[in-house]
């Protein structure tokens, strides 16, 4: 029992850790879906069964969801003591002591989130130009979240957890380059103008 | 409350008349027609979601 005890902690078997590597998988689970969803939204896809307003609240509340998990990753993180990170890592980049590069794109990730989404719910009174200006950090903060994972992600070095991070990484490529041809087709999206 | 749309920043993506339909319709090129009348207090509660949801923020609700 004792060795058992002692086996499972040097490998991690703290509930708390385990928390955060699960939370860390949904988040950039839902990431990916909020990704995917902003692309949807910004290209006007629509069907009379699936219209507008119904894509563009499901990726504002899958994005508030991706935050409030991501919030949880990084709070079961800092109160684990399997390894010991400070409270201001989690904010400011290149401070844990901890596989200082790999947290460090976790860190300006969920920075740029925070900003993102503060900046959404804000919208009305920031104008349209500097939110569209900020918004458009969320598809630096989606690689980062990803670099992150796989860095320092125990599940990453696994088959099914390298497997999970290439379907994410396909799924936004996919609709990234989707939302390239479109921009091609039509021309430049006048953002300055605030109109196309 | 009324409603007005700024023609410039408007992009023709046609959220509002899908969230206010009471009050917002579009023409042949998607471009929002906006009543003019002011809004009766039981429906400013949809002219203000259509507000906040137009992805360029071009539809503008007055006091007036
Ligand atoms: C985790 C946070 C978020 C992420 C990662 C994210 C990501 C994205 C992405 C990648 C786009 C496509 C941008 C483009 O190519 O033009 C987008 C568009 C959009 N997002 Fe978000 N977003 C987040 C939070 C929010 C929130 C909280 C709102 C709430 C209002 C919001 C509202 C919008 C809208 C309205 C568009 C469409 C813009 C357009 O039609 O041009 N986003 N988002
Ligand atoms: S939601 Fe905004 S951009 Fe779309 S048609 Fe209405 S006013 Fe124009």
């Amino acid at each position: 029992m004792g060795a058992f005890t002692a086996a499972a902690a040097s490998a991690g078997g703290n509930p708390l850790w385990y928390a955060t590597r699960s939370f860390g998988l949904v988040a950039l689970a839902l990431l990916t879906a909020s990704v995917l969803l902003g692309v949807l939204t910004s290209q006007r896809i629509a069907t009379p069964k699936w219209p507008r307003f119904a894509s563009q609240a499901l990726h504002r509340n899958v994005s508030l969801l991706a935050l409030a998990v991501v919030g949880v990753h990084v709070l079961t993180t800092l109160m684990d003591t399997y390894v010991r990170i400070t409270w201001w890592a989690a904010v400011v980049p290149f401070t844990s002591a901890y596989r200082t590069g790999y947290v460090a794109l976790g860190t300006i990730a969920f920075d740029l989130l925070l900003v993102v989404t503060a900046t959404s719910l804000a919208r009305t009174l920031t104008g349209h130009r500097w939110w569209r200006l900020v918004h458009w950090s969320a598809y630096a903060a989606w690689p980062l979240a990803l670099g992150h994972y796989l860095g320092t992600g125990t599940d990453a070095r696994t088959s099914w957890g390298l497997l999970f991070a290439l379907a994410c990484l396909g799924a936004v490529s996919v609709a990234v380059l989707i939302r390239l041809a479109i921009e091609r087709r039509e021309g430049p999206v006048r953002v300055w103008g605030g109109g196309r | 409350m009324r409603l007005r749309v700024n023609p410039i920043a408007c992009a023709a993506h046609g959220l509002c008349a899908e969230l206010f339909p009471e009050w917002i319709q579009l023409d042949e090129w998607g471009y929002p027609i906006v009543d003019d009348e002011p809004i009766p207090p039981h429906l400013q509660v949809h002219a203000r979601r259509a507000v906040a949801q137009c992805p360029t923020l071009a539809l503008v609700a007055e006091k007036a």
